[in-house]
This record gives structure tokens, sequence and C-alpha cells, in this order.
């Protein structure tokens, strides 16, 4: 008997009972409509997780003042004033794995053009800031040495300043006032976006180090930065850049004991390592339910073909009587089976990206649906088919034809 | 003479729970090629015992059955199967054809089971549609045709492989007197081509259609008789 004929008498079969098939079917149709929508949420968000992650830079270490204890929490952070600009430049001199380290300083202000303003977040660093977070200016220059050397009052602003300041306007050349000082606009950096921690990147306000150590933060000594940005030269060597600066700060520190330093290292490679393992826990846990529907949809699936057995039984015997081999029944219950979960698991599919780009478009969550995630549900769709259409299928395989004949 | 079914000291026993009982105690008949045998007896004789026997539906416990020269004892399943699907052909009481399924499709089944490819199996279908004198009704299913139309559809069915042996449980049971008619004329028709058939039947006027009457009694056959002496010996029989 040929494939085409098994599969046209299990398709009369699913037709004869339209309805019944649906509702069967209802349950892969769920699971994989499910697997589909989650798998595209959870691959949408790790894309832009690593977009987010990449957009900080490749190859960075931050070192921030104040230590971690052995188990990781931070402790006397925010006070510690341990880190200053001769640091970052030490870093950047002494250090051969690291390209490049820049000091900077952070602080909260009000930022006013004319009568409009914002408040905003205002960054202090060296120019090396911008090599190192891979960031241009897309109008006007950038900070350079000379405004850096002498402490000169000009700003970058990021994009979401300069639209909520100047609307469409230019501002390059403009004054604008950050906590009531003046600074001249010299550029407008590239677009950002979304930090890792959800935070807009755009929303800042970037001058020379020096000028934000003077006018704009307030410190026990001069020269204190609240924390060093530092790019190694490449990603095989950020591990070698990590240690070489914890030596050399350790020795201008003068720690004696390594275990108990005035300030902490992180490498970006570890946060990413951190969402990688979140995202793939995630997953698992869709994953998991996903499973979990599905083995119920199976369970639907073989109670009904048990059903469907019981029956047709006396068309499983006229089969018999006519030549069907055990073989041929057995293959007829198992296409239906599958055909029914495999249908099932196409409408899913269908119903899954459906779902999953509606809610992109509504929620502007990002989704992504992957060739991979089709094809994972259409054979898992297939297997349950297979695996809970066994045991019925081999019921009708082994009646015996006259038991079958005589069924009533 | 040459034998296309040949059955020595047949028996059949049937075990439920530690209850035994012997449906066939031992019977022994050859049919020629071409015969056209009529089966008869009480109900409860054995006759659908042996008929299902003889259509490789069931196992003999002992004897031996050759069906066309080869042993059916010591055969597989699927060896079986495909005697059934080769050499023989069934007609019963109930019709036994597949529901929302047009007529056409039903003759096809066998040729399915077959391999045949779905040209040839029409060609075949259409034929035997034709002999049974069904052209014209093949896309109607069981549900729109009568009961003799029916059981056309399943006599073209049990042709359309071309067996040795037709096999007919009470195919008139479910038929009034000029449908029964009409069936028996399409056996004798089909007979007079070459076909063995062998029937089983409660009525003696359908009987008389038969060339040979074999009658059972509690497992075990009482006569074998052509057909001159059967008339005689049935009447007899109803007399007493
Ligand atoms: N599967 C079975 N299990 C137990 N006993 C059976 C089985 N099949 C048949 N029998 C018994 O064997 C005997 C013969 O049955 P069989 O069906 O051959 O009778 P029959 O001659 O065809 O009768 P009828 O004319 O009523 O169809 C009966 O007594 C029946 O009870
Ligand atoms: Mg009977």
């Amino acid at each position: 008997m040929n494939f085409i004929q098994t599969l046209k008498i299990a398709l009369r079969a699913l037709r004869t009972n339209k309805m019944r098939s649906f509702l069967t079917m209802l349950g892969i149709i769920i699971g994989i409509a499910a697997v589909i929508a989650m798998m595209a949420v959870g691959t949408g968000a790790s894309y832009v997780i690593s977009q987010q992650i990449a957009s900080i830079g490749s190859n960075i270490i931050l070192v921030l003042p104040g230590s971690t204890t052995s188990g990781g929490m931070r402790t006397g952070s925010g006070g510690a004033q341990t880190l200053s600009s001769d640091d970052a430049r030490a870093i950047m001199a002494e250090c051969p794995s690291v390209a490049y380290a820049a000091g900077t300083v952070r602080t909260a202000g009000q930022i006013v053009s004319g009568n409009m303003n914002w408040s905003s977040v205002v960054m202090g660093g060296t120019p090396e800031l911008f090599e190192i977070r891979e960031w241009p200016v897309v109008s006007g220059r950038p900070i350079s040495q000379e405004d850096e050397n002498g402490a000169l009052k000009v700003c970058l602003l990021g994009q979401t300043v300069a639209e909520n300041l100047f609307g469409s306007a230019d501002p390059v050349g403009n004054i604008i006032r950050i906590k009531k000082i003046p600074f001249t606009v010299i550029g407008i950096l590239d677009r950002k976006g979304q930090s890792p921690q959800g935070q807009d990147q755009d929303d800042a306000v970037f001058v020379p180090l020096r000028t934000a150590q003077r006018n704009l933060v307030r410190s026990q000594r001069s020269g204190i930065v609240s924390a060093i940005i530092v790019k190694a030269e490449n990603g095989e060597v950020i591990d070698t850049a990590e240690s070489e600066i914890k030596a050399l700060l350790n020795q201008r520190h003068r720690i004696s004991n390594a275990k108990e330093p005035d300030f902490s290292t992180r490498n970006l490679s570890e946060i990413l390592a951190v969402a990688e393992q979140s995202s793939k826990a995630m997953s698992l846990l869709l994953g998991a339910v996903a499973s979990i529907s599905l083995i119920v949809g199976g369970i639907g699936i073989m109670n009904i073909m048990l059903v469907s057995v019981t029956e047709r039984t006396r068309e499983i015997g006229i089969r018999m009587a006519i030549g069907a081999k055990k073989n041929d029944i057995l293959l007829q219950f198992m296409t239906e089976a599958v055909l029914l979960t495999m249908l099932g698991g196409l409408i899913g599919i269908a119903l899954g990206a459906g779902g999953a780009t509606a809610v992109s478009r509504m929620l502007e969550w990002p989704t992504m649906i992957s060739f991979q995630s089709i094809a994972i549900a259409f054979v898992f769709s297939g297997a349950v088919g297979i695996f809970f259409g066994f045991y019925p299928a081999k019921k009708a395989a082994g009646l015996n034809p006259i038991d079958a004949l005589r069924y009533e | 003479m040459s034998i296309v079914i040949s059955l020595t000291d047949i028996r059949r026993v049937f075990i439920m729970g530690d209850q035994q009982f012997e449906a066939l105690k031992g019977v022994s008949f050859d049919i020629a090629p071409g015969e056209f045998v009529a089966i008869m007896g009480a109900s409860g004789s054995g006759k659908s015992t042996c008929m299902n026997i003889l259509g490789c539906l069931d196992l003999p416990t002992s004897g031996r059955y050759l069906l066309d020269g080869g042993d059916v004892g010591g055969m597989s399943t699927d060896q079986l199967a495909d005697i059934r699907n080769k050499k023989l052909g069934f007609v019963f009481q109930g019709f036994n054809l597949l529901a929302r399924t047009p007529a056409i499709e039903n003759v096809e089944l066998p040729l399915v089971y077959a391999g045949l490819h779905s040209k040839e199996r029409r060609q075949q279908a259409l034929i035997a549609m034709e002999q049974v004198g069904l052209s014209g009704k093949e896309n109607n299913h069981p549900s729109q045709l009568s009961g003799g139309q029916q059981q056309r559809v399943a006599i073209a069915r049990a042709l359309v492989n071309n067996p040795a042996v037709i096999l007919a449980d009470e195919p008139t049971g479910n038929l009034d007197s000029s449908t029964t008619e009409e069936i028996m004329g399409l056996f004798t028709a089909l007979n007079r081509q070459g076909i063995t058939i062998i029937m089983v039947t409660h009525e003696h006027d359908v009987a008389a259609y038969a060339g040979r009457q074999i009658t059972f009694k509690d497992g075990r056959i009482i006569s074998d008789l052509q057909t001159s002496q059967a008339c005689q010996a049935g009447q007899a029989g109803q007399k007493a």
C-alpha cells in the first residue's frame, strides 16, 4: 500500500469527524503556538540584550571605587573616593593589554537653554571615553585634548537632550546652562538607545572630565573620578588586562593585602554571560511549559485515537479480511495521528507567529521568529503524533480479523 | 481431477475460560476448481466456523488445509493476509462495505492492499462494477444504495482480484426474495465463467443454485451430494 493512499484514507477519516478532529488538534495548536510565540519573544529579548550590551562597547572593563567582598557584595562604594584621574592615566600608560582608559564622573542636573529646561545625567570624561564606547558625534566636533587640558566649558549633547532642548534646530554653537554654569555646545552624539538596565543612554550631556571635576561635582580631593572605564586591546586579553589593572592599582594604592582592595573591577563579558544565562534559564522554563502543554495535547490525541479504533473496529476487520497486513493498519492509524498533530502544529506555528507579530506591533516588544524554532515546532508536533499515536495504532493492528468483523 | 481446496480432518476447539467447545469435529472435503458449493445445516452446526477457516481468517486447532496446493497451517499472519488478498474473495451477510466511501473505492480496496497503482485499480474496479451490473453507481456511497446493490458492490469487491475462490456466508440472508434471485443469478453467471464459489445458506431454493450441497450437523458433515440428489434429500429433511 503506498503512502499517498494511506494519507488519503487518513484525511477522509479526519474529515468525517471535523469538529472532533479540530478539538483534538486544539491541544497541539495551543502548545505549538505557545512555543513559537515564547521563542519569538525570548529570541527577540536576548537579541535586544546583546544589542544593548554591544552598545556599551566591546572588550570593556569597569573600574569602580570601593571594594567587593568575596561574596560579590559591593561595600562602601557610594561615598568611596579612591580613584583618580592619575589612576586612569597610569592604567592607559602602563598596562600593555589596555588600549584606552578614561576617568569619568557622573552627576545629575538641570540643563537650561533659553526658556527650555531638561534634567539629565551629566558625565565628565576624557576624550578617550568616546573611543572606548565607540560613540561618534554626528554633527559638530568631539571633545578634544585641548578642551580637557584647559577645562573648557564645552559639552556634547545626547540625542534625547538635544531633541528636548532644541527640537529640530541645530544646537551646535549654542550656549546651555548646566547647574547654572554656561557651556558651549560643540557637538551632538550619535544615537545609542537603551542600556541593558533599560536606561536611555542618549539622555545625557558630556563635558571634559577636568571641567566636571572643577565645576560640577564636589569631592574631598581634586582629581577624583567616580569610575574608570577601560578598553582592552582585544577580546582575548580582556582577563589579562583586568589582572594588570588590579596589580597596578594595588601597587599605586599601596594595598598590601590583595584581598581587601579599595576598588573593584567588572568585566562586561561577565555581565553578558549573566544575561545569557538568565535568558537561557528563561527559555528552559518556557520550554518546560510548552512541553507540558504538548504532552497534554498528545494525551488528548491518544484518547481520541483509542476511541476511533474502537469505533472503527468493524472497518479494521473488513480491511484485514480483504488483505490488509498488520503494518498497513498500524501505518493507517499512525498516519492519522501524525496528520492530526502536524496539522495542529502548522496551525499552531501560524497562530504563534501571528500572535508574536501582533505583540511586537502593539507593545513595541521586539520578537524574532527564527526558522529554527519553526522547524523544531514542526518536528516536535510530528514526534508527539508518533509517540501518542503508536499505542492506539498498535492496538488496532493487533485485532483479530474475525472478532473485528463481528464487532457491533 | 485438480483440487483447489482440500480439508482433512479439520477440528476447531473454542476455549472459554475452563470450558471447551468443539465446533468442528473432523471435517474433510475436497473442492475442484469451478464448483459451486452450498453449505447447509442448522444454526450452530459450525458452518461459519468452517467458512472462517476456509477464508484464512481463523486457523484450525488441528487438521490440514491445502489452498491452491499450498498448506495454510504454519503461515504467518502477513502471509495469510496475502492469501486473503490474492486468492480469496469474501461476501458477507451484512455486506460489510466501508461507510462514507464511494462504491468504486470499496471495490478498489483489495487492489490497494495488493499494491496496484491507482490507474490499474480504477480500470479493474470499473470492470468488476460492470460485471455485477452497477455501472453508473460508482460514486454512490453505501448508504445511497439498496441492499441488493450493496451486496453487488461487495461481490464486485470479492471479484476484483480474480480470486481462486469466492466465499459467501449467507449472502442473501438480509435480502428479499426477488433481490435474492438477482444475486443468485449473478453468482451462477460468475460460476459459469469458472470461479469457484462456496456459499453458506439456510434456504433450500438458494442452495438449489449450487451444483453441490454439503450439510453440517453438530460440527460434522452429514451429507455431501450433487445437485439433483441434494434437492430430494433437502425435501426429505423438511418433511421429517
Ligand atoms: N469465538 C467463539 N468462541 C466460542 N464459541 C464459538 C465461537 N465461535 C463460534 N462458537 C460456537 O461454535 C458453534 C458453531 O458456530 P457457527 O458460527 O459456526 O455456527 P453456524 O453454523 O454458522 O450458525 P448460524 O447458521 O446460526 O450462523 C456455535 O455453537 C458457537 O457457539
Ligand atoms: Mg453462521
